[in-house]
């Protein structure tokens, strides 16, 4: 389909602006751009076709289901958008004094307080934008916190190998040293790996769980203590927040700190990439460390700077229109209503990995928590059928596949997370296609190694736009 | 009580049944007994649609919504045309994921793909990043991406936004990167300072293009000398100007980047934003974030993809050239449908009114005593002195319904910084100085 700038035509255009009431003043000729600039000239009529006709070409959680693992793609209910979308959220300048902003102070301080409590910290920093940038800002706390001591040998960070990318690079640029270790088949800690590498020089542990195979690492408490009396904190990766929301709190595992992702457990969109949200929390002997400027205050709401900050993460408060989300969902759901979608986001994760387990290979049998990981190993040596091919005859039938070739220790891994908004009917749907699936690799290997064929374009020479990059439309 | 679970009790137990549990209790067997929540969270009980809207909508009652704004300083109001919103309200962009499955997700990759050439547009470099976090964050990234094993060393100019000079010192605190502040001079980077701090060890000098003063600096010579001394030049620029200002490409900037708000992103308090990076072609390679490229598909179908992915976290783990993952795809595209909208004669409107009405703003204010405190060129913001009465004057202000200028800090005690934009109109102008004359 065409790009914007092809459908262009001189001259064309909308009418927005009135004419200007002041004097004009134009830049001196030394200051001013010489160079053309080409931006669109279209009617609003042909933007709005372009853009939906793009619409039709996107696949969302609207569209169909989208079991993709450790991105908890739930349903986004639409008064939270409505709520975020009040003049008296989006017409605020961030530089407003106080006492013109106390509704937004109210906003970020209940977020706070809901965050503290699911989570078992104890105290919250919204600042940060997405869940990279929580890690990020966590890491930094912890590199604070044992710099305040004067503890500098503090120099690296352990980091299992069935974790997220995002733990290893923001360790980097934290300027910690990254040590792996290699977790056992389940995705757990190998506790005799972790005590053989823990010392005087371990700053801490970056974990998520349930682990990214999807189970609960039941020495936990263990694990943390290991770290602790090595001197080392305990982060926690908050991506998988979605199993355990008021059943177990990542505070009472062990853990300092903590990002949560609220765009994937706390249901604000994700909006094709972000923005998303990633408050990072912490234990209170880490709190005065914290970024960003934080919410005191019951009646009236003030700003305070935490005495040790880290400084900011970004400008202003964090993605706050994205916390307005977000705190709509949590109020919405509240004591009750967050315990029940976690209980049900596992429950369905359970039914179909049961469902499925008569076809496909588990990663591993016990009962999971919110995803499961399906290991297409065997398939592959004995259909050539990879976990690639199976997304891709996903995608011909409207399901958007689960996450493939992670985590990286199981082998032609699919992660599946249902989250608790589908249906029992979708989560049917979805098995029954799956297993079809399973037998056209048997039976009909070649048609799946085309698939998709149903889509707006087929699979694609990605090889290609990586060594001859085209990166922009020219002009 | 309001929940978003479509199970039926009667569904609940055909899935038990199927798992061959009684109870999803069961599931959560794994996790050590002492560690269970035996009380329930200490949250209120959740709520209906009609009691959530009530109580919402109270606390954003609870703000002031100013009929007038003369204040900017990072984050400005301009006027948001009805075909932004409406595109990006779309469901399908607005719930789907980062676009890992290219073949349901051309929609969102060719938005990007656009958006990244109109960014490529305004400043003039040859490519684009799909975005990151803020302005303030894409400056930070840029100077991680100037990092060489000899060169450490970043300049900031004292005339960047204080939270962007916060943001990058608290970036480079993590990289191990020297961060060293170049002071001012008559509200300009102070040129004769600069020269002293540039030697070998200087990766780069951060410069921001109007600065925070609405100054417009002398980016060409600024950048002449940084790459005299073998470093990179990096200009933090306004989107919205740049229809009319000298470009980063112009002045020789091997990277720019920006605050993307003021493209059809409403105040907010502060965020969602949108940071842009741009650079040249020697430096795409050390770009953070996701980036869309062009290529086709088996058939020989022209098609679009996440490309150059081994820059990236997820492939690249440790040697990753950021961390970022999720960013603003969603605000990318706010600013590519405002663009599209305004298109390019509306974008140099929209600049020269902001321009022009800031220039009237300040002429008004002169006459009422309050004097400007530099005169150099300058775009849609610039400083007075108070008069020894800032609070008092915003407490008046507010009460009449208006955000007056920004009563500066530190060394800058005692002046405000003042902004116009193409939504003030003359007559808002003129009644605000009637209300300062009067106080």
């Amino acid at each position: 389909m065409s790009l914007i700038f092809e459908k262009s035509i001189q001259e064309r255009g909308l009418t927005i602006f009135e004419a200007c009431d002041v004097p004009i003043i134009e830049l001196p000729v030394a200051q001013s751009r010489k160079i053309d600039l080409h931006l669109p000239e279209l009617s609003e009529n042909d933007i709005s076709r372009h853009y939906t006709q793009l619409e039709k070409k996107t696949h969302g959680v609207n569209d169909g289901f989208y079991p993709l693992g450790s991105c908890t793609m739930k349903y986004n209910p639409r008064i939270n958008e409505e709520i975020a979308g009040l003049s008296g959220f989006t017409n605020i300048h961030p530089l407003q004094p106080e006492t013109t902003v106390q509704g937004c102070l109210e906003v970020l301080k209940t977020a706070e307080n809901c965050l503290c409590e699911i989570t078992g910290m104890d105290a919250v920093s919204l600042q940060p934008a997405a869940g990279a940038h929580g890690e990020f800002a966590g890491l930094m706390l912890i590199k604070a916190y044992h710099e305040n001591r004067g503890d500098l040998k503090r120099t690296k960070i352990i980091v299992p190998d069935s974790a997220h990318g995002t733990n290893p690079a923001s360790a980097t640029m934290a300027g910690f040293e990254v040590i792996s270790i290699t977790s056992l088949a389940d995705g757990c800690v190998d506790l005799e790996k972790l005590k053989a590498v823990v010392g005087e020089d371990t700053a801490g542990l970056m974990l998520t769980n349930p682990n990214t195979v999807g189970l609960f690492d039941k020495n936990i408490l263990e694990i943390t203590k290991i770290v602790h009396q090595a001197g080392g904190l305990n982060y926690y990766d908050g991506a998988n927040l979605n199993a355990i929301m008021g059943i177990v709190r990542p505070g009472d595992m062990g853990f300092d700190v903590i990002h949560v992702n609220l765009h994937k457990t706390f249901s604000t969109p994700h909006g094709g990439g972000g923005p998303g949200s990633g408050p990072v929390g912490c234990k209170s002997q880490l709190a005065a460390f914290l970024p960003g400027l934080m919410v005191t205050g019951e009646e009236f709401f003030a700003f305070f700077k935490p005495e040790k900050t880290i400084g900011n993460m970004k400008n202003f408060y964090g993605n706050f229109l994205v916390v307005v989300k977000a705190l709509t969902y949590m109020l919405t759901l509240g004591k009750s209503g967050i315990p029940e979608a976690s209980r049900h986001a596992v429950l369905n994760a359970n039914y179909m990995m049961a469902k499925l387990a008569d076809c496909y290979d588990m990663a591993y049998e016990e009962h999971c928590m919110h995803e499961f990981v399906m290991s297409l190993s065997q398939l592959k040596k004995e259909t050539g059928i990879s976990a690639m091919d199976i997304a891709k005859g996903l995608l011909d039938n409207d399901i958007h596949p689960p996450t493939m070739y992670f985590p990286l220790i199981v082998e032609e891994a699919l992660m599946v997370e249902p989250t608790e908004t589908e249906s029992k009917e979708v989560l049917d749907h979805a098995i029954s296609i799956l297993k079809r699936l399973f037998t056209q690799s048997h039976e009909n290997a070649e048609a799946l190694h085309q698939a998709p064929i149903k889509t707006a374009v087929r699979r694609l020479d990605e090889l290609n736009a990586a060594r001859n990059p085209k990166l922009r439309y020219l002009f | 009580m309001g929940n978003y679970i479509p199970a039926t009790e009667n569904e609940k137990k055909e899935m038990l049944r199927a798992i061959g549990i009684d109870s999803i209790d069961t599931l959560f067997g794994q996790i050590p007994e002492e560690m269970i929540i035996k009380d329930g969270l200490k949250l209120p009980e959740g709520m209906s649609e009609t009691q959530i809207n009530k109580k919402m909508t109270a606390m954003a009652e609870k703000n002031q919504v100013f009929k007038s704004i003369f204040r900017g300083a990072g984050a400005y109001q301009h006027y948001i045309p009805s075909i932004v919103k409406s595109i990006t309200a779309k469901e399908a962009f607005l719930t789907a994921y980062t676009p890992y499955q290219a073949e349901v997700s051309q929609g969102i990759l060719q938005t990007i793909f656009e958006y990244q050439t109109m960014m490529c547009e305004l400043t003039g470099l040859d490519d684009s990043n799909a975005s990151v976090y803020d302005g303030a964050t894409a400056a930070a990234e840029a100077i991680a991406m100037c990092k060489m094993r000899k060169k450490n060393k970043a300049l900031v100019s004292a005339t960047v936004n204080p939270g962007v000079i916060d943001t990058i010192t608290t970036y480079c605190h993590g990289n191990g990167m020297e961060v060293v502040v170049i002071p001012e001079k008559n509200g300009e980077t102070d040129i004769e300072l600069m020269e002293k701090e540039l030697d070998d060890g200087v990766a780069c000098l951060y410069l921001q293009q109007p600065n925070y003063f609405g100054i417009i600096e002398a980016a060409e010579e600024i950048g002449q000398r940084v790459h005299a001394a073998n470093g990179k030049l990096i200009m933090g620029v306004n989107p919205i100007a740049m229809a009319i200002l000298k470009t980063p490409a112009e002045c020789q900037a091997d990277i720019a980047v920006g605050e993307g708000q003021p493209l059809g992103i409403p105040l907010g308090f502060g965020g969602p934003y949108l940071g842009f990076m741009t650079c040249k072609a020697d430096m795409t390679r050390k770009l953070p974030g996701r980036i869309v490229g062009e290529t086709t598909d088996l058939e020989g179908k022209q098609a679009f993809v996440l490309t150059l992915q081994a820059r990236e976290q997820h492939i690249r783990r440790e040697k990753a050239s950021s961390n970022i993952c999720s960013n603003q795809a969603l605000c990318a595209m706010t600013a590519a449908v405002y663009l599209s909208a305004v298109g390019p004669k509306g974008l140099k409107e929209v600049a020269n009114q902001s321009m022009s009405k800031a220039a009237y703003l300040k002429t008004r204010l002169a006459e009422i005593g309050y004097d400007t405190v530099y005169d150099k060129p300058f775009f849609n913001e610039f400083v007075t002195a108070d008069k020894g009465k800032a609070e008092e004057i915003m407490g008046v202000l507010v009460e009449n319904g208006i955000l007056g200028g920004l009563p500066l800090t530190g060394e800058h005690t005692g002046q405000i910084l003042w902004c116009c934009t193409e939504v003030n109109s003359k007559d808002e102008i003129d009644a605000l100085i009637q209300i300062l004359k009067e106080v």
